[in-house]
This record gives structure tokens, C-alpha cells and sequence, in this order.
């Protein structure tokens, strides 16, 4: 992955009333269908942070706590149309963007969302919206610095489906009534799926994870992927605050200006210090 | 959004009061509901904010003040989806008259003095059905902050959008808020046509200028006046 800037952008109009520019942290999306493995992945993921210190916060569709309850109820039901569904989606993220996410980020965490926008994006358009609409819709979402997409044809995907907890009913796409057949239609409904996020993977530059690997393989790809972005934000966090000291250690008069003392009055490091780096 | 229908795709009329709170517009759709009626007009009344899908979480989300400018947005977005769904477009499709006490204008107006971007909410909201009518009930801020103020013990906090900070006082925070509101709509008025009600006058005189507007509304050859 080429060196790209840190600081964090909005996908769309965004949040005018609230300030992006001091998000230290870092926010890594995991995407796929359902049944893929992610949540294993993000869970395997945390832990490895953790244990080389990094602070990690987890995030995942649905689970906020103005919409959970109701996102829940509401799939228990009959009511929900397209609009709506997607209307639930935007409201649970937005309350985990501005509670969760957001303040995650200017603290400093590493945040993994467990599915992001692009999940909606797939079943609104796989349920015929207007693609242009939910994107609109999202517009306040920030752009995640990674989206690794865990990526499985749906011959794949059924046997570990079948194999762990079965097929659900909203995972069929049964509101499509693309069969009375649940099988049928979780194949048909998949599909579609997987078509929607392929298209995903090529405009919005998913880093593509091959899931049909073993789990601990599956891991090592996500562990290079990421300990390679975190690397890289840690080199560009120690050039710009070089790029800020730079005055400093190089300019003559520069330790008079305000706040610019070194308290200790050892000036005679700097030189020390920059040829190394 | 696949969901909007132009006015020509449906049959029945959408018939939309906005105005701020305190401006009598619910007085008025009253009055024109009586009136619809009584002359044999099919109508159906359909409310801000009261499908049953959300009702849950915006109730909760209002009493532990969990609302954020974009989620207030979208729980009302979500309610009024719901609403178009199972409350407005069978009915207009059915032939009948839609009254509709607020509609997205009311959303425009205070997600944007919330903050939220004033594009988005309209992107948002894109999957309407465009009314027939828009109704405004304009009044100056002190008047509507006095009737609701001599009207009701205790202002709650999103009314008074006490989530923004304008004011730790609740009664100037609402004024504060609903002036903004306020600023909103007149900006509207004219992107809209809404037809201006002035809501100062008596509520019979401005019922005669309500059913005025809704008449030349209804087919030429049987307007409502000359129904019943």
C-alpha cells in the first residue's frame, strides 16, 4: 500500500459540526458477506494489537445503543421495506460514527468496524435502491484508512454457512422472494452479494483477503496488511512531527520563539538526532 | 429514489401544514379536515414522528439525550419513510386526500439549524412524494414562543434544542432555537411556493384563506365548494 496521508476525510458532506482534523487514530474496516468469518477475524485481530500495545476499539453493524433494540425487533417483523432498512442501517452508524468511532479516533485508538458503509451500500442495491441515494445517505461516514475485504465465491460460502450455524432468513435475501426454496434463494441471494462487493473491491480499493484459506492464514494476510499500515502511520507521525521541529534544531535564532525552549537547554542533541532518522 | 412518484403518477391530493410550533398550524388542519369532510372528501391524517417502527428509540434516545444533530435526523427520516410507506402513498394511490401535519420542511428546517448539512438532508429525504399543497403558517418568533410558553408547564429538551448549547436556559434556548427554525423556513418559502398563511390573524380568517387555497386545489369542474 503506498504511503497515503493520515488525516481522516468524510465520504460525502459529512458532519459540519464536527471537527476531523485531529483523528490521530486509525480506522480499519473489515467487509464481507455474511458467514465469511469476519467477526473470528476482527476478534484474532484485536488481540494481536493489544499484545504489541496498541489501544483498540471495537465496533460492529447494528450493535449501537440508540438502534439495536430496534434494528432487532424490526427484522423480527414484517414492516421493513428498502427504504427503511436502510434508513435503520444509517441511523446505527451515524450513532456509533459520533459516540464510538470518532472519539475512538482522536484518542488515538486503532477502531475495527466489523462490517462498515459498504454492507449497506451492497444490500440497498442488491434490494434496487438507487445506488446514488445510499451513498448520499452515508455521506457523513469517514473514509476508513483500510478496508480489508474477506473475499469467498458463494460455493464457498455454503458448506461453512451450512456447517456453523445454518441459513437465516434475512441472510437468504428471503424479502426478495427469490424462491420459496431457502437454499435457493440464499445461493441467488449471496450471489448478488458477493457480485456487489467484488464491484466495491475495484472503486473503493478494498486490499482483498482470499477467504477461502484456512482461518490462521486468513490472519497472517490481515496481520501483514495491517502491521504494515500501523508501520507506515508511524513513520509519517514521526516525519511530521519532525517537519515540526525542524525549525528548531536547524535554525539559529529558533529557540527564542514562544514554546519552542527545550526546558532542559540541551539544543546540542539535534544534530544527534536527525541524521539517523 | 425508485419510491418517488411526480404528481402525476398518483391520484389522490397530499395536502402539507408547516410552520413552527406555537404557529396554529394544527388548529388549521383541523378546521380543514372538518371541512374536507363534510363535503365528502375522502381524507386520511398523518402526523411528524409517529410510526410505530422508531418509536422506541427515538423515545429513548430523547429521554437519556442520546441524539446527536445526524441521528435526530435519521430517526425522523426513518419514521417518515415508514409513514410514506404504510400511511401516505396507499392512500393517495386509493384516490384520497393525504392532510399531513408537518412533512420534510419541518426536517429541513431543524436538522439544518442543528447543523447537519443542508445538501444531505435534502439528498435524504429525496424518496418524497411531492405535495400539492405546502402550507405556511408564518408567524413572528414572539408570538409563537408566547403561545407555547402560556400553553404548556414544561418545554422538553429537544423542543427547545437544548442539545445545541445556545443557551443553559431552557425558555431562551427555545426562543434561540425556534428563531433559527424560524430562518429556515422563511428561506424556503420561496424555493417551495409554499403559500403563506399570516398566522396572526383570527383562526377563522385564516381557515377562509386555508380552504381558499385548497378549493382552486380540487378539479375545476367540482371544486370542493360545490360538493355535498
Amino acid at each position: 500500500m503506498s504511503a497515503q496521508s493520515s488525516a481522516k476525510r468524510y465520504f460525502g458532506h459529512g458532519l459540519p459540526y464536527s471537527e476531523i482534523s485531529h483523528l490521530s487514530g486509525t480506522l480499519i474496516t473489515l467487509e464481507g458477506t455474511d458467514g465469511v468469518g469476519r467477526s473470528t477475524q476482527v476478534r484474532l485481530l484485536k488481540e494481536w494489537l493489544e499484545v504489541q500495545g496498541y489501544g483498540v476499539i471495537e465496533t460492529g453493524w447494528t450493535r449501537s445503543e440508540l438502534m439495536s433494540e430496534t434494528i432487532g425487533a424490526a427484522k423480527a417483523g414484517h414492516r421493513l421495506n428498502q427504504l427503511t432498512f436502510s434508513l435503520l442501517y444509517a441511523t446505527d452508524f451515524a450513532d456509533r460514527l459520533e459516540k464510538i468511532i470518532i472519539p475512538a479516533l482522536r484518542s488515538g485508538f486503532v477502531v475495527l468496524a466489523d462490517r462498515y458503509m459498504y454492507t449497506a451500500f451492497a444490500r440497498s442495491v442488491v434490494r434496487g435502491a438507487d445506488s446514488r441515494w445510499i451513498r448520499n445517505v452515508f455521506g457523513f461516514a469517514l473514509v476508513p484508512d483500510l478496508v480489508l475485504y474477506l473475499k469467498v465465491d458463494v460455493d464457498a460460502l455454503l458448506p461453512r454457512v451450512l456447517k456453523s450455524r445454518g441459513i437465516d432468513y434475512w441472510e437468504a435475501g428471503m424479502d426478495l422472494h427469490l424462491g420459496t426454496d431457502l437454499f435457493d434463494s440464499f445461493r441467488k441471494y449471496q450471489w448478488r452479494l458477493i457480485r456487489e462487493y467484488n464491484r466495491m473491491a475495484r472503486e473503493f480499493r478494498f486490499v482483498s483477503v482470499d477467504a477461502s484459506r484456512t482461518l490462521e492464514e486468513i490472519q497472517a494476510r490481515i496481520r501483514q496488511k495491517v502491521g504494515s499500515l500501523l508501520e507506515e502511520r508511524k513513520i509519517q507521525t514521526l516525519t511530521e512531527s519532525l517537519e515540526t521541529l525542524r525549525p528548531l534544531l536547524f535554525e539559529p535564532d529558533a529557540g527564542k520563539t514562544p514554546g519552542g525552549q527545550d526546558p532542559s537547554g540541551h539544543r546540542s542533541l539535534a544534530p544527534a538526532v536527525s541524521p539517523g532518522l | 429514489m425508485p419510491t418517488a412518484q411526480t404528481r402525476a403518477s398518483r391520484r389522490g391530493r397530499l395536502i402539507v401544514v408547516e410552520g413552527i410550533d406555537g404557529s396554529g398550524k394544527s388548529t388549521q388542519i383541523k378546521l380543514l379536515h372538518k371541512w374536507l369532510a363534510s363535503r365528502g372528501v375522502q381524507v386520511f391524517f398523518t402526523e411528524w414522528n409517529s410510526s410505530a417502527l422508531v418509536r422506541q428509540a427515538t423515545k429513548r434516545g430523547k429521554k437519556k439525550n442520546l441524539l446527536t444533530p445526524s441521528t435526530f435526523s435519521l430517526l425522523h427520516a426513518t419514521d417518515f419513510a415508514d409513514r410514506l410507506t404504510y400511511h401516505i402513498v396507499p392512500y393517495l394511490k386509493a384516490g384520497m386526500t393525504v392532510l399531513a401535519d408537518r412533512y420534510i420542511y419541518t426536517a429541513f428546517a431543524r436538522d439544518i439549524a442543528r447543523g447537519v448539512h443542508p445538501q444531505w438532508v435534502r439528498d435524504l429525504y429525496s424518496f418524497a412524494v411531492e405535495p400539492d399543497v405546502v402550507l405556511y403558517f408564518r408567524v413572528p418568533l414572539e408570538v409563537a414562543v408566547g403561545r407555547i410558553l402560556g400553553s404548556r408547564a414544561k418545554i422538553k429538551f429537544y423542543e427547545a434544542g437544548m442539545d445545541l448549547g445556545l443557551s443553559p436556559i431552557p425558555v431562551e434556548s427555545f426562543r434561540l432555537f425556534q428563531g433559527k427554525v424560524l430562518e429556515e423556513y422563511d428561506r424556503m418559502a420561496p424555493e417551495y411556493r409554499f403559500q403563506v398563511i399570516d398566522g396572526t390573524r383570527s383562526i377563522d380568517n385564516q381557515q377562509q384563506r386555508v380552504r381558499a387555497v385548497v378549493n382552486r386545489l380540487f378539479d375545476a369542474g367540482r371544486p370542493v365548494e360545490a360538493r355535498a
